[in-house]
């Protein structure tokens, strides 16, 4: 049973932290942003936080020994054990600093797969994958030569798990790269489990979780995976930052990835030899401001809790699938039972585009589009779809909204 | 400035106690700070009783590193194997005594870190590390 949402905690008081939320669309109507699967708004305390650093302790880290450095660095190392507790990793130091789950993957492609991928090998990538979980595989193939194979979904837009064990038994499997959450599906996949099966079969498996960390408690230790890429823009944090977790044991055994300042013990004019972890694999000036926003809104969505969020996500979801599903002429893609806060959906005889153009005539931004899914969207027979996603500030005035406003297109584009 | 730079730091800063490479020795280990280039080579001889009997410091740093790892020396000398695991980095700051930000930590454990990561290994500094 869900509880309404306002018995789990006060999305109005919680929308009041963010000051983009509170402004007008230049149609006169208040703001109904409901695109925060590509990129969420940032409350007032971690705008306050990226203000701070940039006005009293601008520094670069790891290196002055002023006080300025000092407090930069602190703020710095606070916020990677700030995303040691979130996901729960063993150490500070399985968390990498990057710039977004795009670049955490590149890297784990760039090093583990270039270090272990050859000819007659074969990797794992769902169909439901978006572009940044297919294409640095793709690159890395056609250089190296091994084989991708892609695991089916189900009509229902789940993976279909007897296949994905069918193709494990072929004995060259060495990785499988998954979405935790898909961002047109909002399927929540079944990651503990996928992760044994990968695990048996010798395979490492590399998580895509940029839709799943923002939404929902993540374990990283009870899902036992081997790497996790998430971003900090889809939670609150600024673009710019993300997160990079991989098992020790991996990133130890890895290659560095860029070359350059933080990422060496000593370097000659021979040679260098790497430093420690997680400095490894942080080579050059991080982007400071970005990674203390990312602790900050950690703490702001802690102090909500995830549960909290994450059931709040789902009344919020399955309150606009009931809406959309009452609608004619609207297809919902993907109906897994477990999912998260995206939405996919087409309006017969409108383009997604110009129902995102009329929908955003009405103030109520949502993105059309494939999605960085083109391979899915082909699949589901579709070329584009419109997507609405919720966040911890979605209320259910705002999916109203939505409603009417497709109710208003459907009779606008039947003239 | 005399905060940090007090005399006990000046002193063993400046004349550092233990300079030298100990031969024939039963650990040689050198352990550096990527972040300001300081490197710390140690080298120890322990007796059959696993007592250590000899200790050489070489290698350059700051003040900071130097009194710490000259300072860590003289508590070691003296000491089984098994007793030096037990000194951790409080023991560290309390013998320099001095306020440390972050940054200058990681010159005062320069020379503790190379002696647990020399005898233990990295694994054992890092369960140390890991707040």
């Amino acid at each position: 049973m869900t509880l309404p949402a306002e018995h789990i905690f006060d999305v109005k008081t919680i929308k009041a932290d963010f000051p983009i939320l509170a402004q007008h669309h230049q149609t006169g109507n208040l703001l109904t942003y409901l695109d925060s699967a590509a990129s969420s708004q940032m409350p007032e305390v971690v705008i306050e936080a990226l203000n701070d650093y940039h006005r009293r302790y601008h520094a670069n880290v790891h290196r002055g020994i002023h006080q300025l450095s000092e407090l930069a660095t602190d703020a710095y190392e606070s916020a990677r054990k700030k995303v040691k507790g979130f996901i729960n990793a063993k150490s500070k130091r399985e968390i990498v600093f990057t710039k977004g789950t795009t670049e955490g993957i590149n890297l784990v492609v760039n090093t583990w797969g270039r270090a272990n991928l050859k000819v007659g090998d074969v990797i794992l990538v769902s169909q439901m994958e978006h572009h940044a979980n297919i294409v640095p595989y793709q690159m890395l193939a056609q250089e190296k030569g091994f084989t991708i194979r892609f695991i089916p979904i189900t009509p229902h837009g789940e993976i279909d798990m007897p296949a994905y064990q069918r193709l494990l038994s072929d004995h060259s499997v060495k990785l499988v790269a998954i979405t935790h959450c898909s961002n047109v599906l909002g399927t929540i996949n079944p990651i503990a489990d996928m992760t044994r099966l990968a695990h048996e079969a010798g395979a490492i498996i590399v998580v895509d979780g940029a839709q799943s960390v923002p939404h929902m408690p993540v374990d990283i230790q009870a899902l036992d995976v081997d790497f996790f890429a998430f971003s900090g823009h889809k939670m609150c944090a600024p673009t710019g930052v993300g997160v990079l977790y991989g098992k020790q044991a991996h990133l130890e055994a890895m290659p560095p990835f860029l070359g350059g300042g933080s990422m060496i013990s000593e370097v000659t004019f021979d040679g260098f030899t790497c430093g420690e972890l997680p400095a490894k694999f942080e080579a050059g000036t991080p982007n400071i401001a970005q990674a203390i926003g990312l602790g900050y809104a950690i703490d702001y969505l802690s102090n909500i809790s995830l549960d909290a969020i994450h059931a709040h996500i789902q009344n919020i979801t399955h309150y606009a699938l009931d809406c959309l599903r009452e609608l004619p002429n609207i297809t919902v893609y993907g109906d897994s039972t477990s999912r998260g806060g995206v939405i996919s959906f087409t309006l017969a005889n409108v383009h997604a585009h110009d129902l995102s153009q009329a929908l955003d005539f009405e103030g109520i931004a949502v993105r059309s589009g494939h999605h960085c899914a083109q391979p899915l969207h082909r699949l589901l027979g579709v070329g584009a779809t419109t997507r609405a996603s919720f966040y911890v500030y979605t209320t259910h005035e705002d999916v109203d909204r939505l409603i009417s406003a497709l109710h208003k297109t459907t009779v606008f584009f039947k003239r | 400035m005399d905060a940090m730079y007090r005399e006990n730091i000046l002193d063993h800063g400046m004349n550092p106690r233990h300079k030298g490479v100990v031969n024939p020795a039963t650990l040689d280990f050198e352990m550096r700070n990527p972040l300001c280039g300081d490197r710390l080579r140690l080298t120890l001889r322990v007796n059959a009783e696993q007592v250590i009997t000899h200790i050489g410091w070489d290698g350059e740093g700051c003040a900071v590193s130097q009194a710490a790892a000259s300072m860590l020396g003289e508590r070691i000398l003296g000491l089984s194997i098994d007793e030096v695991k037990h000194i951790g980095k409080e023991d560290v700051f309390d013998m320099l005594g001095i306020p440390l930000t972050a940054n200058r930590v990681k010159c005062a454990l320069l020379g503790l870190k190379a002696l647990h990561v020399g005898l233990y290994g990295l694994e054992f500094w890092q369960s140390e590390d890991e707040e």
